[in-house]
This record gives C-alpha cells, structure tokens and sequence, in this order.
C-alpha cells in the first residue's frame, strides 16, 4: 500500500513528454496512465495527505471507497483513451489531456473545498484546450464559450466556498448541509459542469466540435467529476430528483431530433448524468451504491460510443446522420463495437448498463417514488429511439456512401479498435460478471442481484416494445440537415443583440465626445499659443501713444516675439509689473 | 421482391416475434410492478409503447419550432 496520489502520474507524464518523440511518447502515456490505475488499486482507504495553505488546513488526499470508485473508472479509461489515441502526434492535445484527467483525480481525491476548487479550475482550462485543438471556426467559438461557462460556473462556486468557509470556519469536503452559508451556490456551480438544465447547453454545443481522442476524453470527465461532488457533498437534497428527472428527458427529447452523432451523444450524456442525479437526490446507500456504479458503467460504454462515432468522423471526415448512411458496409468492426456500447447504454440484460441502471431504479422503488420511477422509465425508453437514430443511419439501406468506394473508407487503425473492444468487452464482463462492479461500491450491496428473471423479462419487455413502436413511427424522425435550438441561443443571440444595442448607443456618444474633446483641445491650444501675445499686446498698449489700433500693436508684438527684438522698455516694463504682482501675492 | 424489401420485412417479423416473445415470458416470471396502477398483464409493454410514442411526438412537435438550418448562428 501506499500514499501516492495519482495526479503525480499525469503529472510526472507531463515532465516526461519532453524526453519521448513519436510513438514512444504514445506508450509512455498508456505506461504512466497504467501505472495510475495501479496507484488508485494500491492506496489504502482511509489514507490522508494534509498541507496548510494560508493558514486553512488542505487535504490533498482523501481515500474512501467513493473516491476510489471513481479514481479506477477515471484511470481505466484514461488507459484505454491512450490506447484509442496511438496514433496522436499533437502534443497540445497529450498535454491537455494530461492536465484533464490528472486535475479530476486531485478533484476526486481533494479532502477540502480549496483542493477541490483549484483542481476544478485546472479541469476546465485543460479541457478547452481539447475543444481547441481541432482548429475550426467552430470549434474555437465553441471553446471560447465553453470556458466563460466553465469560469462562470467555476466563480459562482467559488463564491459559494468562500460563504461556507466564512460561515461554518472549516474547509473539509464532507456532506454540505442545505441551511449552511454559501450552499446553494455551490451546488449551482457544481450543477452547471453536470450539465444540468439551464446552463447545460455548453456540453452539446462543445464535445462534438472536440477532436477525435478530444471527445472521447472530454465525456468521460467534466459530468463525472460533477456527479463525485454531488454524491460526496449534497446526497440527499432533494431537489437533485426533480432536476435529475428533467435532465433524463430533456437530453432524450433533444438527442431525438438531433442530426449529429456527436451531438446525439452528448445529449445522451445529459440524460444519463440525469439518473446519476437522482441517485445523488435520493441519497440512501442503496441510491448513491446506484449513482456510482451508474457513473462507472456510463463512462465505459459512453468512452465506447464515443470511440465509434470518432471511428467515423476520422475514416470519414462526417458525423451527420444524413451523410452517413450505409456507414455498416464499410465499417463493420467499428458498427459491431458500437452496438455494444449502445445496447449498454439502454441497460440490455447481460451489459453493465443494466447492472449498474437496476440499482438506481431499485433505490427509486424503495422510496416509492412512483413518477420518478415512470420517468426514469421513459428516459430508458426514449434513449432506446435516440440510439436507434445514432445506429440506424449506419444500416439504412440505400447507402449514397457505396458511391465512394469500399476502398476509401475502412475500419479505424488497429490501434482504435483495440480499444473499442476493450471497452466491449469491459460492457459485456461488467454485466454477465456484475458483483466485481457492486464489490467497490461505496455501500454494501447485500447480495443484490439484478439477474432476478422477472426484472430482465420487464426490461426486455421495454426494450421489446419501445423498439416496434420506433420503427412504426421512424417516418416522423426522418433526419433533416439542421441545428436545434437550445438554452444557448439565448447567449448567443443575447451576447449579439448585447453587443449591436452597445455598438448603436455607445459608438455614437463615444464619437461625440471625441468631437467634443477634440475641439476643446484644439480651442484651448489656440488660447495658450495666443497668450504670451495677448499679455504683452496688453502691457504694450499702456506705453503705446493713444490713437494707435490695437491691430498694428498686435502684429508689432507678434512680430517682436517671433524674432526675439523686444524693446528693452517693454521687456523692463513687463518684468516689474510681474515682480509688482509676485510681491503683491507675498504681501 | 427486391433483396431490400425481403429483409425488412424479415426484420419486421423478427422484431414482432421478439415482443411476443416477451410478453410470452411475462407467464414465465412477472415482472416486478412498483405502480399501484400497474397491475394488468404486458404492463411493461403498454408503457414502452406509449411512453415511446410520446417522445417522439414531442421530438417531433418541438422539432418545428426549434430546428433551424445548420447556418441559423453564422450571419
């Protein structure tokens, strides 16, 4: 056993890049994200790594078995990621990742608010850099808006942790009390990276304009992270169920008219966070056991689906549905993966969807939360026509791609398919073998068994029937070449409208005081310019003989000053009426 | 016949058989029923085909508020 925290592994691998070129640098990655998976098996639960920082005790390692649930999946897929991206030159992209996932186990590991906060912050500048790194329009106006977001939400819980520090005089990251300073802030903060509904918009409308290895990487951490804090600082608080429930049929809705694969992931992605919610909500050990595992299994066969659809836009360079159509033919090892992974994702009896999704709607019934359990039953439900749409523009016959050629497009390199088929075969093991998932859960299970034949003939029932009723009504879901409108438009369009309403009032007033500014300058320059002939056009005309105009004596002054011919008289008569007016001051 | 329209109308037939299949089951084992209102045999099936059928009409009916073409953002 020991104490090293795994964030030294990413890191140390950070340090190291500089030493590898090539490929060697892909396998020391794979190598360092191995050994932190190790590092998360070898730490013993109950350990803690303390420091002071300004005065507030920091715990930089805190280990328990919710840490530790979520320190694997997070390790798991990071070496699988690797994995998936062998091929990867890009250094940015490596660093960024580095950073990412080293950043989520220091927040997964962090025993106090500062930890965690710094860890937070750190998460969400590395993931932009993902976003950015594939070097469109697109993506950079995605990026750009993911990271104001991100630090929107960052300094809204960071407000939220000042209040609690302040309020309660401790840093510790335990369970947050609803009544306790700075609370609700918080949990706002921590909700947006949930992506939860409001200001959700920000995951569909960035991880599809991520890169390819970007967008694997990016579903599995940020949402995940966020669920860790719900279910280790506000199980229990209740309205997680509500917002949980809109969040399960919200993403459904929206991936059901969704056009981009990535796009139909990603609200695939907010309506799964939605279940984890309500887990969180609910807050008994059975519901956060349900949460955790949920997490664990959504991040492997998300990883998959994600790895499929990346498949896809490398070999083809597309990701719409309607420029994909007959994609099977051409890839069918990349087609087959990918229906494990979505088959997982609708929680089919024999994958690890299903063992960790039962736990959660277990943990609904024995609340008697009727209308949840409903509602988690359609999400389940609708999730089965989305995945339908992801996988159905693969298999629709004719296929306009058969005009390319076989020869073109192929299965991914061997290297992502590896690791398509060890997240497969990950889905499958977990759900034939669940009882080494529920075996590092955070509460005991007590001999659950999701395997009781009565639940897999409901499920198959439900999958059965949502299934026909899909294909009677898939002329109503006919893909169309179009974005949706989403909580986003209202920044979008807002932020445009902001700026023409101050393009329109402020450019105009801003133009008359430079007018205005310019012209008094101008006026006053003149004035000084002007003075030294006025003030001795004045002394001049006490001495002059009367009668003479007042023009003539000008010019006699300003012809005087130009060639420095002042007449000694006036020069005298000048310095003894400004001594007169000193001594006059003194006096 | 085109070799299309045989196999879809295979998969038809495959995927009725797989419903039927389940609610045969349902004699087998019952599910487990949570709703007070859920106690009448294919329960299960009647809420998959009706909760399906609702979320694609409300896809579709928000559809046509809410999809816009792919430029909507670019002007």
């Amino acid at each position: 056993m020991t104490n090293i925290h795994p964030t030294f592994a990413y890191l140390a691998a950070a340090a190291l890049m500089p030493l590898f070129v090539g490929s060697w640098r892909n396998r020391m990655l794979i190598a360092v994200a191995g050994l932190a998976l190790l590092t998360v098996y070898m730490l013993p639960e109950g350990a803690s790594v303390g420091a002071s920082f300004l005065g507030y005790d920091l715990t930089l390692l805190r280990v328990d078995k919710l840490s530790k649930v979520f320190g694997y999946v997070f390790t798991l897929n990071s070496v699988i990621a690797f994995v998936y991206g062998y091929h990867l030159k890009d250094a940015r992209q490596q660093l960024a990742t580095l950073f990412y996932i080293g950043a989520s186990m220091g927040a997964v590991f962090a025993g106090d608010l500062i930890t965690l906060y710094i860890f937070w912050e750190v998460m969400a500048v590395a993931s932009t850099f993902l976003i950015l790194a594939r070097q469109t329009p697109q993506a950079y106006a995605a990026g750009f808006r993911y990271i104001l977001i991100h630090l929107f939400g960052g300094l809204v819980l960071l407000l939220g942790i000042i209040l609690f520090i302040k309020g309660t005089g401790t840093t510790a990251f335990t369970a947050i009390s609803p009544d306790a300073p700075g609370s609700w802030l918080m949990l706002i903060g921590v909700l947006i990276n949930a992506s939860a509904f409001p200001l959700g918009s920000w995951l569909p409308d960035s991880y599809p304009e991520a890169t390819v290895t970007g967008g694997v990487i990016l579903s599995a951490y940020t949402t995940k992270t966020a669920v860790y804090v719900l279910l280790r600082g506000f199980p229990g608080w209740e309205i997680l169920i509500a917002v949980g429930c809109f969040m399960a049929v919200y993403g459904v809705v929206y991936a059901l008219m969704e056009n981009d694969i990535r796009r139909i992931l990603a609200y695939s992605i907010t309506n799964q966070v939605g279940f984890m919610l309500i887990g969180a909500g609910i807050g008994t050990a059975v519901s956060v056991n349900g949460a955790a595992a949920h997490a664990f299994c959504h991040i492997i066969y998300k990883s998959l689906l994600w790895m499929s659809a990346g498949a896809v836009l490398a070999m083809t360079g597309k990701s719409k549905c309607t420029d994909l159509e007959g994609i099977r033919r051409f890839m069918p090892w990349t087609f087959a993966l990918g229906l494990i992974g979505a088959l997982s994702i609708l929680g089919f009896p024999g994958t690890n969807g299903f063992a960790s999704k039962t736990l959660i709607l277990q943990a609904v019934a024995h609340e008697h939360m009727s209308w949840v359990l409903i509602i988690l039953e359609a999400a389940v439900i609708g999730e089965v026509a989305a995945m339908g749409i992801f996988l159905l523009s693969g298999i629709k016959f004719p296929t306009p791609l058969g005009k390319v050629g076989k020869s073109v497009i192929t299965d991914p390199p061997r290297h992502m398919l590896l690791a398509m088929g060890a997240m497969a075969v990950l889905c499958i093991g977990l759900g034939s073998m669940p009882e080494i998932l529920y075996s590092i859960l955070p509460f005991d299970t007590e001999g659950f068994t999701p395997y009781k034949l009565g639940k897999v003939v409901g499920q198959f029932q439900l999958l059965a029937f949502s299934a026909l009723v899909f294909f009677i009504m898939l002329p109503l879901l006919k893909r169309t070449d179009t974005i949706s409108l989403e909580v986003d438009w209202f920044y979008r369009r807002g932020g445009r409208l902001f700026y023409r309403i101050m393009d329109r009032c402020l450019n105009p007033l801003n133009a008359a005081v430079d007018t205005g500014v310019a012209r008094s300058v101008g006026r006053f320059a003149g004035f000084c310019r002007d003075l030294p002939v006025r003030i001795m056009s004045m002394i001049v005309s006490i001495a002059s003989p009367a009668g003479e105009q007042s023009i003539v004596r000008r010019q006699y002054v300003t012809d005087a000053l130009k060639t420095g011919t002042f007449p000694v008289g006036g020069t005298i008569l000048a310095v003894t009426v400004g001594l007169g007016v000193m001594l006059a001051l003194v006096l | 016949m085109s070799h299309t329209n045989k196999n879809k109308q295979m998969l038809w037939v495959l995927l009725a058989a797989v419903c039927a299949a389940s609610l045969g089951l349902e004699f087998v084992a019952a599910p487990e029923v949570h709703f007070s209102f859920g106690h009448f045999f294919g329960f299960n099936a009647v809420l998959a085909a009706l909760a399906c059928a609702v979320l694609i009409l409300i896809a579709r009916g928000l559809g046509i508020i809410l999809k816009k073409p792919t430029d909507h953002y670019d002007d």
